[in-house]
């Protein structure tokens, strides 16, 4: 038999036949450890998303079994490899088409500033248009890079607030680049 | 591994072609020649065609730009005669205001693609090509980037304004 | 809301449109493809691309000599030491560097790993879209030991920048030699399992034999290069038609094709992996023979003395600085070289003006050249050959828009 290892529960009101807590925090446990990811593999990194997915590094230990192609049934995106001006548009619709709530991952440099494509073509950094909740650096990240991005984002997604989707300032946020 | 050497692929040019065929020269053991752009398809098709030569193989077409020049825009063709085992470059100079040369799509349909591309970073107008846009940037951009003038850099960039770093 | 129409619905017809990517999980990049459908059967089809256009030709304008090999890297990124030694090739072909045999024969054992660990993207890739998932985790696991052999001798997995303009960075050491020895003796049966699940396999051969056949005449009017041009019978290879790095000295067989399809493609690259396990087998057994300890060629004018030297020795210093700065003398010159890619002829069109970057520096990327086929033969074919047709194409979209 593997040893298989089940999340803690958050801390609580047990006794016997019940256990009481918050609300927050067992969705938080819910959805954190069940991220499908949208791969948005455009270059060098979606390779190494492919080893991360691989056999060897398996992000499927952590929740992330399911590849989602289809942006309305995945929970992060992965933003892997640069991002052309002509791919911005494509890019941005795509992070609108994902249902609430969603969480953005830049994984590696051109994602994250453009990396060494300071040039006229490269949209430098995928923060100018859609918000960004972790960063990965690496040209490409390594797999166990990757890994340590998918927990933080599982961090972050742990202690959202169950209302931070309808609060003013994530509206705000929103605005701010121009979706609705 | 060459079967035919330069000098022969050179006098049968020479020999058909004449005088259009200039400052042939051989950089690192290829040839290279310059033709005018009203003679390029003749000439590319006699390479292609003559049961001798047989250059079957269009390696590539791309262009240069050199500020300053006269005829400041240099299409350059690389054919390879595989069976002979020998390539050529042929250079092609155009006028920089009004650069058009027609299209070698009709020896090689690998040819749409590369004339597309030398399009896009050049604005070397291909004339008779069946569909030339831009191909690699966006389609609305206006100037074309690989002219020397042309900066790197997105010139429309807010975050490397001197006074960021207290220049 | 403000969105761009990516697929134009005006106007009456008969045939339905289909907006096939750019991010479409079938086509392993970013490729668009618009086309009309007619049932099941692709009608016509306009291939837009550019999507990851990152303007090499234009950064190496502005770099010197030795920082375009990172440059190369993020081109055919499944090959990255393939497009690095290329472009070292270039320039020292450019400079006159005769490069000691033992350089050679260690860039031959890693260019032969990249190109096997191209192939098995490709083909368990292509498995994966036919259905079969199991034979890319076999191949994928296989990938890793050549990741770690890279990792051994310059640090990087993927993009690699691998060597200098002059040879090596460093010698490699007892444990890549071990690793590599290791690997090609591991790496067979897994391989031979691989062709085993797929070769006869019913499904497989269903799907793909006689699916996208080319003719050669086709093929070469398209300027097809690498592995697709071979599996429609050219025997078309640049490693044994204009040998570089001492590839004359090898022994070892270009497999080709008969019908060019997808089948052909496959078995043809798994020929090719064989191929390249005998080459890598020859060239460690060379290296054995050859004085130790050599890895670049002796030229101080272009290869970084080592750091200790630079901080106690004057010359050393001026040496370093000056390669730094680019202040070495380079000819006026132009020249094209080309390698034998995974995917094709990797060449490289460089205009020097003796200054301290390239005057002009052109790519002949392989995957640009071939994937333009892709509208015109989809023609008639069920979407899902398509597909298919265009995993087993193995266009990278890197080394596609450059």
């Amino acid at each position: 038999m593997s040893d298989i290892k089940i999340v803690e529960a958050p801390p609580g009101i047990e006794g016997s036949g019940f256990f009481a807590t918050s609300f927050d925090k067992v969705i938080g446990l819910a959805r954190a450890n069940s991220l499908w990811p949208l791969p948005f593999a455009t270059s060098c990194c979606g390779i190494e998303f492919m080893a991360t997915m691989g056999n060897h590094y398996d992000i499927s230990r952590f929740g992330s079994e399911r590849p989602s192609f289809s942006p309305r049934q995945a929970d992060m995106l992965l933003v892997m490899g640069t991002i052309a001006k002509k791919m911005g548009p494509v890019l941005r619709q795509v992070y609108i088409q994902m249902a609430e709530p969603r969480w953005v991952i830049a994984v590696g440099a051109c994602a994250t500033s453009g990396g060494i494509f300071d040039t006229y073509s490269v949209l430098q950094g995928i923060d100018e248009i859609i918000p960004v909740d972790v960063y990965v650096p690496g040209c490409p990240p390594r797999p166990e890079a990757y890994l340590d991005g998918l927990l933080k984002l599982q961090d972050l997604v742990k202690n959202e607030p169950l209302r931070r989707r309808h609060s003013p300032e994530y509206k705000e946020l929103l605005n701010k680049y121009g979706i609705q | 591994m060459a079967k035919i050497s330069n000098q022969t692929v050179l006098q049968k040019l020479g020999a058909h072609f004449g005088e259009k065929i200039s400052v042939p020269s051989e950089p690192y053991g290829m040839l290279t020649f310059e033709v005018t752009k009203e003679s390029i398809i003749d000439v590319l098709s006699f390479l292609k065609n003559d049961p001798e030569l047989k250059f079957n193989f269009l390696t590539d077409i791309t262009a240069v730009h050199y500020p300053g020049q006269p005829l400041s825009i240099a299409v350059v063709y690389h054919v390879h005669s595989m069976t002979n085992g020998v390539r050529s470059r042929i250079k092609v100079y155009l006028d920089e205001a009004n650069p058009t040369i027609p299209t070698a799509t009709v020896l090689w349909d690998g040819a749409n693609w590369m004339e597309r591309e030398t399009y896009d970073f050049f604005g070397v107008q291909f004339e008779g090509h069946p569909n030339l846009v831009r191909i690699l940037n966006v389609d609305d951009m206006t100037v074309f980037p690989m002219r020397k003038e042309f900066p790197l850099e997105d010139p429309n960039r807010v975050d490397k304004k001197d006074f960021y770093f207290g220049r | 809301m403000n969105q761009p129409a990516i697929v134009d619905v005006s106007g009456n017809k008969e045939t339905t449109t289909l907006n096939l990517g750019p991010t479409h999980p079938a086509t392993h990049g970013v490729f668009q493809n618009v086309l009309e459908m007619d049932g099941e059967r692709i009608v016509s089809g306009v291939s837009t691309i550019g999507y990851i256009h990152r303007a090499f030709e234009k950064i190496a304008e502005h770099r010197p000599f030795y920082q375009i090999t990172p440059l190369t890297d993020r081109m055919n990124y499944c090959s990255s030491p393939i497009n690095n030694f290329g472009w070292h090739m270039t320039v020292e072909k450019m400079l006159g560097i005769q490069m000691p045999k033992r350089v050679d024969y260690m860039r031959v054992i890693i260019m032969e790993l990249a190109r096997i660990s191209d192939h098995l993207i490709c083909n368990g890739i292509l498995g994966v879209d036919t259905g079969a998932y199991s034979g890319f985790l076999y191949l994928m696991e296989q990938r890793e030991h050549i990741y770690e052999i890279y990792e051994e001798i310059c640090g990087a997995r993927l993009t690699t920048n691998i060597g200098r303009i002059g040879g090596f960075e460093r010698d490699f050491n007892d444990i890549a030699f071990a690793k590599i020895k290791k690997f090609i003796k591991d790496f067979p049966p897994v391989l031979r399992e691989f062709e085993t699940l797929f070769d006869r396999n019913r499904i497989f051969m269903d799907r793909t034999v006689g699916v996208a056949p080319v003719t050669p005449e086709v093929a070469l009017s398209y300027s097809w290069t690498g592995p697709i041009l071979r599996a429609t019978g050219v025997d078309y290879d640049v490693r044994v038609a204009e040998p570089y790095s001492s590839y004359e000295e090898f022994d070892f067989d270009i497999p080709v094709g008969t019908t060019g399809d997808v089948y052909d493609r496959y078995i043809l690259r798994n020929e090719e992996m064989w191929q390249s396990l005998r080459i890598i087998e020859q060239a460690l057994a060379k290296v054995e023979k050859e004085p130790k300890g050599v890895f670049h060629a002796n030229v101080p004018d272009f290869y970084l003395p080592p750091k200790e030297e630079v901080y106690n020795n004057m010359e050393a210093l001026i040496y370093h600085f000056k390669i730094v700065m680019g202040e070495i003398e380079t000819p006026k010159t132009e020249l094209y070289h080309c390698v034998e890619g995974a995917n094709g002829e990797l060449g490289f069109y460089l205009i020097n003006d003796g200054g301290r970057t390239p005057y002009r520096l052109h790519f002949r990327r392989p995957s640009f050249i071939n994937y333009q086929m892709y509208a015109p033969m989809s023609r008639g074919m069920l979407l899902s050959d398509a597909i298919i047709n265009m995993s087993s194409l193995n266009v990278i979209a890197g080394e596609l828009d450059a």
